[in-house]
């Protein structure tokens, strides 16, 4: 094996960002999440080091990098979903609209509902596709009556892209979905809550690729009305749907620009061989 | 392809499949032959125990030594009249007149309780003379049934050949409790105390089970405490039960005073008998929960208590009830502990209260296994039937329950 890693290997083509996603809003407002030096211990373990971001409205910001390099760690301290795994410790300040979300003033299952999250694979309630999407608007007090919850029911299925092909069964189960169909329905109960933020966990991993075409079409259709955070696996993907690329590797952010610039012309040596696939 | 070394493999492969198969098809065929012969043989011996032998007798009443008013029969107090009667006294005396002085204990108290309950429904029988059906006593049932000694089987020959004797469903025994004489018991009163003890052993054990369980397994933090409960749990459902009685026993009754031989005390004890097995059922039917269900419903912002009331507990709650279904059956059947905290008296009365005096049903086999008279054999195998069919219904109940409350995904 040693002697395939001696020989040259052909540079591929870097995916060139279309060139729609190129167009950058003007930076005419503050960001909406702004994390500072978050640096994240699993035992004695540093899975993070010094993690330094921001994520704007109106925007896709990708994470990439290769398994294991904190991508998804930094993602879960956004709504602080690593406050569940008991030996996790997170240090450093992250802001939600100028509120630090590590605060005492700031309720934990609020920050979740205002920064909503779809997870890696689909994992919807084994409930039926109406209590899938209702549960979040009904545990937060957000609708008054039926024809109100029906109308929000209806709005996030249709804004998840999910409403055509469910709405004569939504009493049958959401477990009985396809799998893309079933990750859309995770992705409809999160913007039911009426989120700022929704962080998106490689949800397209477990997916084929009509299913995550489908899946980046929402993302895209999405990204007008709520700041999206992704994790991805795929840099296809990362260029594909985000503005903003974050390339994490060994638990250090390696860099952080528009995606059109770290995929044609990045800084860094280590970025450059990731993205044109000489290792990860 | 067809390699020889590979056939001979393939053939040893198939050989070592079928000799499994055949093992494990032997071993089910054994716990079923086993089966089989216990429920035979309960079977067999416990039938007789639903049937009486019955015996055509005449009384004249008018010209019996019963001072019995008819006028006292319709009011209140008809019990307290017919209990003073000297009923086994007119019996006898008429039995004799009619059989013989072979036919003095012909009738035993089933035959007495009997003619006292048709006296109470018509008063008139005390102004005339009556020709009536009574259960016989144990030892003439007995002869009737299978063998007795000479006497009784003299007798029974001559009722046969006048056609004075016959069998009849033993409705006493479904409505009737302990009693001295084996031709006059019952189960009910065992089936009650039985009943009431097990309602408050589920009512007990239930929810502090699973609550124990949630909290052990979704709130507490894992530290040297939480392992030492876990520990402790864990060995006090392998402690023997008769250890579970005498901590009844020492602290119920000596330091808590409550009522000696009570249900309430029954179903105390097998409720610390049982909750660890529940804590331990349902920890694992919670560990088993996918914890994408949890991530996703904390993504939606619900709180620790509603991820586990609204997700956690309904799929956990089949394998809790399997669990549930396992300790109350253990504690249905158990008769150690219950020994121990005096539920072994003899209590001719169904209980009426969880206070009240009371015996179950495993105790009153054991009771009736010890007994002397040969009559008792046959209801102690009823006694067993009428449990394993109690056993039956409850768990049917509990599986009816857990099917209906598991979620498939």
């Amino acid at each position: 094996m040693a002697e395939t890693e001696t020989t040259t290997v052909p540079t591929p083509v870097p995916p060139v960002p279309r060139p729609a996603d190129t167009v950058e809003p003007a930076e005419q407002h503050s960001p909406k999440m702004c994390a500072r030096d978050i640096s994240v211990f699993y035992g004695d373990k540093q899975a993070l080091k010094d993690v330094s971001i921001d994520i704007h409205d109106d925007r896709v910001t990708a994470f990439i990098g290769p398994s294991g390099c904190g991508k998804s760690t930094f993602l879960r301290c956004l709504n602080r979903m690593n406050d569940t795994i008991p030996s996790a410790r997170v240090t450093g300040h992250i802001e939600l609209d100028g509120e630090d979300i590590n605060s005492a003033a700031m309720d934990v299952v609020q920050l979740r509902a205002r920064v909503g999250m779809v997870f890696q694979k689909p994992n919807p309630f084994p409930k039926s596709i109406y209590e899938n999407v209702a549960y979040g608007p009904r545990i937060h007090g957000l609708a008054a009556g039926k024809s109100e919850m029906d109308a929000i029911v209806e709005k996030s299925l249709k804004r998840a892209g999910l409403w055509e092909e469910v709405k004569d069964r939504l009493q049958e189960s959401g477990t009985a979905l396809s799998g893309g169909q079933q990750q859309r329905l995770c992705i409809a109960r999160a913007i039911a809550v009426d989120p700022e933020v929704i962080l998106m966990d490689e949800p397209c991993s477990a997916l084929d690729p009509i299913a995550t075409a489908k899946i980046e079409e929402l993302i895209h259709e999405l990204r007008g009305r709520y700041a999206i955070a992704i994790v991805t696996h795929n840099m296809q993907q990362a260029a594909r749907v985000s503005q903003r690329t974050a390339f994490f590797h060994l638990g250090e952010l390696i860099e952080y620009g528009k995606t059109s610039t770290i995929f044609t012309n990045p800084v860094e040596r280590r970025t450059q061989d990731y993205i044109t696939g000489r290792y990860g | 392809m067809n390699r020889p070394d590979q056939s001979a493999r393939l053939k040893r492969r198939y050989a070592s499949e079928r000799r499994f198969r055949a093992a494990g098809f032997f071993a089910v065929s054994l716990s079923a032959l086993f089966l089989g012969l216990l429920l035979g043989n309960m079977a067999w011996k416990g039938l007789g125990g639903f049937t009486r032998t019955e015996a055509e007798v005449t009384i004249d009443f008018a010209r019996s030594d019963l001072m019995i008013d008819p006028a006292a029969l319709t009011g209140g107090q008809a019990q307290e009249v017919i209990g003073s009667a000297d009923l086994d006294g007119a019996l006898s005396k008429a039995a004799t007149a009619e059989y013989g002085p072979e036919a003095e204990e012909m009738f035993g108290a089933g035959g007495s309780r009997a003619l006292g309950r048709g006296l109470i429904n018509d008063s008139s029988l005390l102004q005339r003379s009556a020709t009536l059906w009574l259960p016989a006593g144990s030892k003439l049932d007995g002869a009737y049934k299978s063998e007795g000694d000479a006497l009784n089987e003299r007798l029974i020959a001559k009722l046969d050949a006048q056609d004075k004797v016959r069998l009849r469903f033993n409705s006493d025994f479904l409505t009737a409790s302990d009693a001295t004489d084996s031709s006059a018991v019952g189960v009910w009163g065992a089936l009650k105390g039985t009943f009431l003890t097990i309602v408050v052993t589920m009512l007990l054990a239930f929810p502090v089970g699973v609550l124990s369980a949630l909290y052990l397994e979704e709130f507490a933090s894992r530290n040297r405490w939480t392992d030492l409960i876990e520990v402790s749990i864990n060995n006090l459902a392998a402690v023997p039960s008769i250890i579970f009685g005498l901590l009844g026993l020492a602290v119920f009754l000596n330091f808590m005073h409550l009522p000696r031989s009570a249900p309430l005390v029954g179903g105390l004890t097998l409720a610390l008998m049982t909750m660890p097995v529940i804590v331990i059922a349902g920890r694992n039917a919670i560990k088993s929960v996918p914890p994408s269900i949890r991530d996703a419903a904390l993504g939606v912002g619900a709180s620790k208590m509603q991820v586990v009331f609204h997700h956690v507990l309904p799929l956990a709650l089949p394998g809790i009830l399997t669990g549930t279904i396992i300790g109350m059956a253990r504690a249905l059947g158990e008769t150690a502990p219950l020994l121990m905290i005096g539920m072994r008296a003899f209590i001719a009365a169904p209980p009426s209260g969880i206070t009240e005096p009371a015996t179950v049903l495993p105790v009153q086999i054991f009771l009736w296994s010890d007994e002397v008279d040969r009559g008792f054999v046959e209801k102690t195998s009823a006694a067993i039937i009428v449990l394993l069919i109690f056993m039956l219904l409850m768990n049917g109940l509990a599986i009816y329950l857990r099917n209906r409350f598991e979620q498939r995904w």
